[in-house]
């Protein structure tokens, strides 16, 4: 085994450094040596390649549906038969785009399970044909055609877009090409945090305001027929929810709206 | 038919009793008490309240809590390096079919997986998610994913030639990506209508990459090759996915 004398400059160099003498001093250890550091190399290899996956994203796609095909589609061939065949959500869910809190994880729901509305700050604006055609689309999609029984609504802690609104100069100028005109929906929640709390921090008015956008959007779920109809026939329930991962916790809350009907005068 | 996650419980157990003899009598004695139970429950309505207190309570021990490093640093900020744009069908997020973990990917999830052009009137939606993705998160690929038996493409192919719509909103999101349905219409007038709708899922990814250019933010990015822009196609029928580049590539002025 050749000594080598240049300068180790690595830790990896230095270990190995320290195996030599070893190797040299004791018989019999080489081919016990050479299989470790041979299974040593492979695992790393192995390793190396994980890494490149994950820097790689055509290969992260790849390995991420190959792990949902093995896990999942070919272990449990006939509920994903049926799947095929046509959906049943029994949830509409509105969530955040924010890649920590997709409904799939946070509360564990299945292929199947719940019809999904993603956008910034998990806003429902009000009925508007115009500049709202987007989640119009999904509620009356959800709504009417795969009449959901309910629709939930979830907040969540450090919302981005909350945040964003919470700092908009009163005079209402805006400093970007959309997202202080999308978040702008969510005005009246923010009107209510500042007469309600105006003592409190930037940092609690956001969590107040996440809150009170998600009943704001609750509220702007009633100015669609389609929605107003369902819960007059009970075949619809709305729910607010909060998902606070800071502290570990999901807050749920129940909207009842009623509208009775006239008396005649 | 059981879910997966009652599966793998029915495995784990099956496995136990296969391992340790002497508790067949036991387990099968409490079995049927769970299904006499569950026969119970069945028969009550469906608690909407109790399948999110479960679903929390399942993502709180199995993840939350076994992965503190983990969320702790996603507590603090998320660096995601994938916008996705899945489609709002319960069969298809991106959480499941690609095994996107928390902090991975920033998702938009609309009827057919639309990206309409920039329209600060129209589609402020679609332009603040994207705005915020590219500039604020700086993510390093927007993914479109289509899928089969996509509603909406259906609703899309489903509009009659006059124009004529029944809807309030769903026609008119869809047809964001007419340019597909005209394309499929002249391309592949020998198909069956399943058949134009499944070209169709995959063209409509192909104006919403298109779209995605519209987006200075988008097209500056893509130009610096900071940005990469993708299509995909999630098939459920049969299993399969199929992932492609949209390349853009702006040589610099021409000598005249």
């Amino acid at each position: 085994m050749q000594h080598n004398m240049d300068m180790a400059t690595s830790s990896s160099d230095v270990a190995i450094e320290g195996l030599r003498p070893l190797l040299s001093d004791k018989e019999g250890l080489d081919e016990i040596a050479a299989a470790k550091i041979e299974k040593l190399t492979a695992e790393l290899q192995e390793q190396e390649q994980e890494q490149d996956h994950e820097c790689d994203p055509v290969e992260r796609i790849k390995d991420g549906f190959i792990h949902f095909k093995i896990h999942h589609f070919d272990k449990y061939p006939d509920y994903y038969k049926q799947l095929a065949e046509g959906q049943h959500p029994k949830f509409l869910v509105f969530a955040c785009s924010d890649s920590r809190v997709s409904p799939s994880h946070v509360l564990n729901f299945k292929p199947g399970e719940a019809f999904m509305c993603r956008n910034i700050a998990n806003l429902v604006p009000a009925f508007n044909q115009l500049r709202y055609s987007g989640v119009g689309a999904v509620i009356e999609y959800a709504v009417k055609h795969l009449e959901v029984e309910n629709i939930l609504v979830i907040g969540h802690s450090r919302c981005g877009g909350i945040e964003a609104l919470m700092s908009l100069p009163a005079d209402g100028t805006t400093s970007n090409d959309f997202i202080d005109d999308w978040v702008k929906i969510a005005l009246p929640a923010k009107a209510k945090v500042e007469s309600e709390w105006s003592d409190a921090t930037f940092e609690q008015q956001c969590e107040y305001l996440g809150r009170e956008s998600v009943n704001l959007s609750l509220v702007n779920l009633l100015s669609y027929p389609y929605v107003q109809a369902a819960l007059a026939n009970k075949a619809l329930k709305l729910m607010g929810g909060y998902y606070d991962f800071v502290n570990g916790t999901f807050g749920l809350w129940k909207a009842d709206f009623d509208i009775k009907p006239p008396i005649i005068i | 038919m059981a879910t997966d996650s009652c599966e793998d419980a029915i495995a784990e157990l099956q496995k136990l009793l296969s391992e340790k003899c002497g508790l067949e009598t036991v387990a099968a004695a409490k079995i049927k008490q769970i299904t006499a139970e569950l026969e119970k429950t069945g028969s009550e309505p469906f608690d909407a309240v109790e399948r999110i207190k479960t679903g929390f309570g399942r993502f709180k021990t199995e993840k939350y809590e076994k992965n503190p490093t983990l969320y702790d640093e996603l507590a603090k900020g998320q660096s995601p390096k994938f916008m996705v744009f899945a489609c709002s069908d319960s069969r298809v997020c991106p959480s499941h079919i690609l095994d996107f973990q928390p902090g991975e990917a920033f998702m938009v999830r609309n009827i057919a997986n639309m990206v309409p052009p920039y329209d600060q009137t129209k589609y402020s939606g679609v332009g603040a998610a994207i705005e915020y993705a590219v500039l604020h998160l700086k993510v390093e690929n927007i993914v479109v994913i289509g899928h089969s038996c996509c509603g909406g493409i259906k609703g899309l192919m489903s509009i009659p030639d006059d124009g004529t719509t029944a809807s309030d909103f769903i026609e008119q999101w869809v047809q964001i990506c007419l340019p597909a349905k005209s394309k499929v219409k002249t391309e592949y007038t020998d198909l069956t209508f399943a058949e134009q709708c499944t070209n169709c899922e995959k063209e409509a990814v192909n104006v919403s990459l298109g779209n995605l250019l519209t987006y200075p933010f988008v097209r500056e990015a893509v130009v610096k090759k900071t940005l990469a822009l993708k299509g995909a196609h999630y098939d459920f029928v049969n299993g399969s996915f199929e992932l492609w580049s949209f390349e853009v590539n702006l040589s610099p002025p021409l000598p005249a």
